[in-house]
């Protein structure tokens, strides 16, 4: 019994040993909170799970057959107690179940940040106040076979399994993939999301401290996925304008057919950044139309809308097909012909729809 | 592939030379030993003549006790298969850093993690529970079978073609590389073209179809062939917590069974339900899949929350402390699995609002669970505890499963769930209460149950090495792994950089061979027991002092389980009947209606896991052929009229007159 009592405080260590562990001691403010609620709720059910555990081991040895402590075979019913052992986890979940409510809506990824950190609250553009709203750095994430790709569109950079962020400054990432469901996890930033082709998942993080990271996928992809990791830098100073002037002075573009080919299976690609990246390249790629010779989603949608092609929309099919063509390492389709809009009277180009979505 | 001749295609389909893994030595010796083991079995059981004997008393067997059994070694088996992957991928994390790429390649690591949560829930604790709630529920509840004892045979066989097909994977082609849920679009055609994922498929199709008609058959047993006197709120609650699950499995199954459909029709004719392109939407797999999912881990561990609640009463000596509370608890916790299943995926981007709804739906289900737990803690509360194996594994269990709530209990918290998603924490969660609730209940059932199944108790010394194993290897296995995930480590890597980590996968490993021994013992502690049978014996039948009908009837009991129904007036009915002074009927026997054993059960799976197998590599006549082949058979079943006897007066009055003298002797 003794062996057990003490084996039962090994999940405490790792409390311990908090220095090294990621999760405990993050260096971005939403980590942090996310590490305050675990830390609160875990601790709200200690509350209740210490004693139940004592009482078990007390229980156990106090009416041992060897002990003939006090015998009561018809004993099985007490209404107080029955009250409180329903009532006091209850009350814990109460608590617990409000801490839930108000953190998960305040820690939504897809919620613009209200804080730098806990002392420096991001000022809401109030009438009257003349501080700036500080706008975030956004960051197009696409998860590739077996690499990350993050777009600066703001800087027209584009950077291969290296992310790099400014200390202090709210960042928002759009994240998607290329091929199967990954998930963004930069341990010390914020919690994870998933990363899903033809879909845009957010997540709003800032950084607090200036350091190297590890970045990678969380949700495994194939087989290149254990080495599917980046650094995530965070830098003071000048040291973001720096790294995107340096990129900037490369020559490597990025445009669609250097996509096409950054996209095919890989593993363990070294850093690298490109130049320039072509504007509309990541709203291609979340429609699944970089390759030319396919129709983009949103409009496969705005037709799907407007009750679908018909039969005679059959002829635009091979255009559609995405994945079953371009499987992993497979080369593009030879461009064929097709619709690639649809268009009202109103709007005669069938841009109206197009460009509102592409706003977002 | 195309080297081969269109005839081949036509008659092998997909299947080539190739696809058998002489190439792998890993396989190769594991084939060897399969290959031998499997010969000495075949020439053991013909020198001992037992062929006849195993077909005429278990193979066609309808009796329930007898396919409880056959389940449980099934589990018992699969085990051993499902564990070995385990100490693989313990072996391969606990040495792949830096410039070692360990002895796994991602080709082989993957199909082995696949592999190992595929056959540990399906094919291990899903027979053991199944085992367990199929041996003993009708001996509860005082009935001779279970409703449907023809229905009971085929689901067993069902289970064990998908059985069948898991291991035809290790040497025929590979077995899925997609993780145990099989997440699109990588299980789809376009990203995983192999035959792996087909055999998943197939083989979880398969078994689902054993594992629904087994839901249904127990709960039409238990809700129409209760003892006199039994009504709903005096049974015994391990037979609620079979009901509840066994509605569970009834209303999620059918869900399993329609998304891999889906899939399937993706993978084989081209439909888009799941792909990226043409309107798929794989986000509805991973819904669907945990709607069932969510529900399956409570099929699991509902059983076994029923197993410590008897053994709680046994061996405490007294009445279970707040039966109709916990009779609400299992209720509440099968409603409420059903209102949970998206905590599995928080971060798939749902907004803030609907992941809070089910995250406190989580939580709610953690109060249930916790009332049973003081349950069970009042139980002992002023009874008289004897330390047997059972109760054992009782304390242990208590003590396990809390931290295993706790810690899921911090995943529910969808904040604190994106840190901590897919990372070895979570996987230490769910190791926390599958082993600690579902691996340990199913010991302690075995244990407690095993002397009413075979008429001699288990061996105290092997027993208890194996306990002592299997719960300091259960922490020193997976403690490491909180921290680990603490550290940001994630699941299904085969391969690591930091250094820093080695040391906790070491311990890791180590904790994995410690549980091996528990296994090691497990087994030994069968033989040895088997050995010392006479040393062991038990001719009460009642070896533990219990308190339920089972502990009624003679160890192991006759074919009907009981010659007169009993009348139950209380609930734990035995000990109700022994307080009263209860005194076996020796007479007035009347023949026994019962069911006649058949073949049909294990003619119709053996047909379908063909055409599962035919489907997997594409061998289309083969796969039309034995899918009307079942049609057929089931059709010409149904025309067997000679589908029960009697038992003759005089065999029940011999075998009760055998148990008197038995009684006498003890």
């Amino acid at each position: 019994m003794r062996n057990r009592r003490f084996l039962a405080v090994l999940p405490f260590l790792p409390l311990l040993g908090g220095c090294q562990a990621v999760l405990l001691s993050p260096s971005g403010d939403v980590a942090l909170q996310q590490r305050n609620l675990m830390l609160i709720s875990t601790a709200l059910m200690l509350t209740i799970i210490i004693p139940v555990m004592a009482l078990t081991v007390y229980f156990a040895w106090r009416y041992r057959a060897s002990a003939k402590a006090e015998y009561d075979p018809d004993w099985n019913h007490s209404l107080p107690l029955e009250v409180v052992i329903w009532a006091v986890p209850l009350l814990i979940i109460v608590i617990l179940g409000a801490l839930t409510w108000m953190g998960t809506h305040l820690l939504d990824p897809y919620r613009p940040l209200n804080r730098i950190s806990a002392a420096t609250p991001i000022a809401t553009a109030q009438a009257g106040s003349t501080q700036m709203r500080k706008e975030p750095l956004v960051i197009q994430v696409v998860a590739l076979d077996w690499k990350w790709l993050f777009i600066y569109p703001q800087q027209s950079i584009a950077s291969v399994n290296e992310a790099v962020v400014p200390v202090n400054q709210p960042v928002e990432f759009r994240i998607t993939a290329s091929s199967v469901m990954n998930s963004l996890f930069i341990p010390a930033l914020a919690g994870q999301i998933y990363a899903m082709p033809g879909m845009q998942t957010k997540l709003n993080a800032v950084i607090n401290h200036p350091g190297d990271f590890e970045g990678f996928s969380a949700n495994y992809s194939g087989e290149g996925f254990s080495g599917m990791r980046f650094r995530f830098r965070g830098l003071e100073g000048n040291g973001f304008e720096d790294w995107v002037k340096a990129a900037q002075a490369k020559g490597d573009k990025l445009g669609r057919e250097e996509y096409l080919v950054l996209e095919r299976p890989s593993e363990r690609e070294p850093a690298r950044q490109f130049g320039s990246v072509a504007p509309d390249l990541y709203d291609a790629i979340l429609n699944m139309c970089v390759d030319r010779a396919k129709m983009c989603m949103r409009d496969m949608m705005a037709m799907d809308a407007k009750g679908g092609g018909g039969r005679e929309g059959i002829s635009t099919v091979m255009a559609l097909e995405y994945d079953k063509s371009v499987r992993r390492g497979g080369a593009p389709l030879p461009p064929r012909p097709f619709v690639t809009a649809i268009c009202t009277p109103a709007d005669v180009y069938g841009k109206g729809g197009v460009t509102a979505r592409a706003a977002n | 592939m195309n080297s081969y001749p269109d005839w081949w295609k036509l008659v092998f389909g997909r299947f080539t030379l190739e696809a058998i893994p002489y190439h792998e030595p890993i396989l190769v010796a594991t084939f060897a030993g399969v290959v031998i083991g499997g010969l000495a079995v075949i020439a053991l059981i013909t020198r001992l003549k037992a062929w006849g004997y195993l077909w005429n008393e278990w193979f066609t067997s309808v009796d329930h006790k007898k396919i409880g059994i056959m389940y449980m070694v099934l589990g018992v088996v699969m085990l051993l298969r499902g564990f070995a992957d385990a100490l693989m991928m313990r072996g391969q994390q606990a040495i792949a850093f830096g410039a070692n790429e360990g002895y796994l390649p991602p080709h082989h690591y993957d199909q082995i993690f696949t592999a190992h949560g595929v056959i540990m829930i399906f094919f291990v604790a899903m027979p053991l529970v199944t085992g367990l709630m199929n041996y003993v529920v009708p001996l509860q509840i005082g009935a001779r079978d279970v409703a449907f004892p023809f229905l009971n045979n085929f689901s067993f066989w069902m289970t064990v073609g998908g059985v069948v097909l898991v291991m035809a994977s290790l040497f025929v082609g590979e077995f899925a590389k997609v993780g145990w849920l099989a997440y699109p679009p990588l299980s789809g055609a376009a990203y995983s073209p192999g035959v792996g994922m087909d055999y998943y498929l197939w083989a979880l199709q398969i078994a689902g179809v054993g594992t629904t008609l087994s839901g249904i058959n127990l709960i039409a047993t238990i809700v129409k062939m209760r003892a006199p006197g039994m009504d709903m709120m005096k049974m015994p609650v391990f037979t609620w917590t079979a009901l509840c699950t066994n509605v569970l499995i009834v209303a999620s199954f059918p869900i399993l069974a329609g998304t891999l459909a889906l899939l399937t029709l993706d993978r084989y004719v081209g439909t888009n339900f799941f792909t990226n392109d043409l309107g798929g939407n794989p986000m509805m797999y991973v819904n669907l899949i945990w709607i069932w999912g969510h529900p399956e881990v409570y099929i699991l561990i509902l059983p076994c929350f029923g197993i410590y609640s008897e053994i709680a009463s046994t061996f405490a000596g007294k009445k279970l402390f707040g039966y109709t509370s916990m009779v609400y608890a299992t209720v509440v916790i099968t409603i409420l699995s059903y209102l949970v299943w998206l905590h599995h995926f928080f971060t798939m981007g749902s907004g803030a609002s609907v992941n809070s709804f089910f995250g406190i739906t989580t939580m709610i289900i953690s109060i249930p669970t916790g009332a049973k737990i003081f349950n069970w803690l009042f139980t002992m509360y002023r009874g008289r505890i004897r330390f047997e194996l059972p109760m054992m594994w009782l304390i242990a269990f208590m003590l396990t499963f809390v931290i295993g709530g706790m810690t899921g209990v911090m995943l529910a918290v969808p904040p604190a769930d994106f840190i901590l998603h897919n990372s070895l924490f979570l996987i230490a969660h769910f190791h926390n209460v599958i082993i600690g609730g579902v691996v340990f209940g199913a010991f302690a059932g075995i244990t407690y149950w095993f002397p009413k199944a075979f008429g001699f108790k288990l061996d105290e010394f092997w027993g208890k090495l194996s306990f002592w194993f299997w719960v300091i290897g259960f922490y020193v296995a997976f403690m490491p792994l909180y921290v680990l995930g603490l550290m940001g480590v994630t699941r299904r890597l085969n391969h690591f950089e930091d250094p820093s980590l080695q040391i906790w996968f070491m311990i890791a490993a180590f904790g994995a061979v410690l549980i091996a021994f528990g296994i090691l013992c497990f087994l030994i502690q069968i033989a040895v027991s088997i050995l010392h049978r006479d040393r062991l014996r038990d001719l009460t039948g009642d070896p533990w002092d219990g308190r339920t009908l089972e502990w009624s009837t003679s160890s192991p009991p006759p074919a009907y389980n009981f010659a007169f129904t009993p009348v139950v007036h209380d609930h734990d009915a035995w000990a109700d009947m022994k307080k009263r002074g209860y005194r076996r009927p020796l007479g007035g026997f009347r023949p026994i209606h019962m069911p006649r054993n058949t073949g049909a059960g294990l003619i119709i799976s053996a047909l379908a896991t063909i055409c599962g197998f035919a489907l997997v590599w594409y061998v289309w006549w083969l796969a039309a052929l034995s899918f009307a082949a079942v049609i057929v058979t089931a059709i010409a079943h149904t025309f067997n009229y000679d589908r029960d006897f009697h038992i003759p007066a005089e065999t029940v009055l011999r075998e009760e007159n055998a148990r008197t003298e038995q009684l006498a002797r003890a």
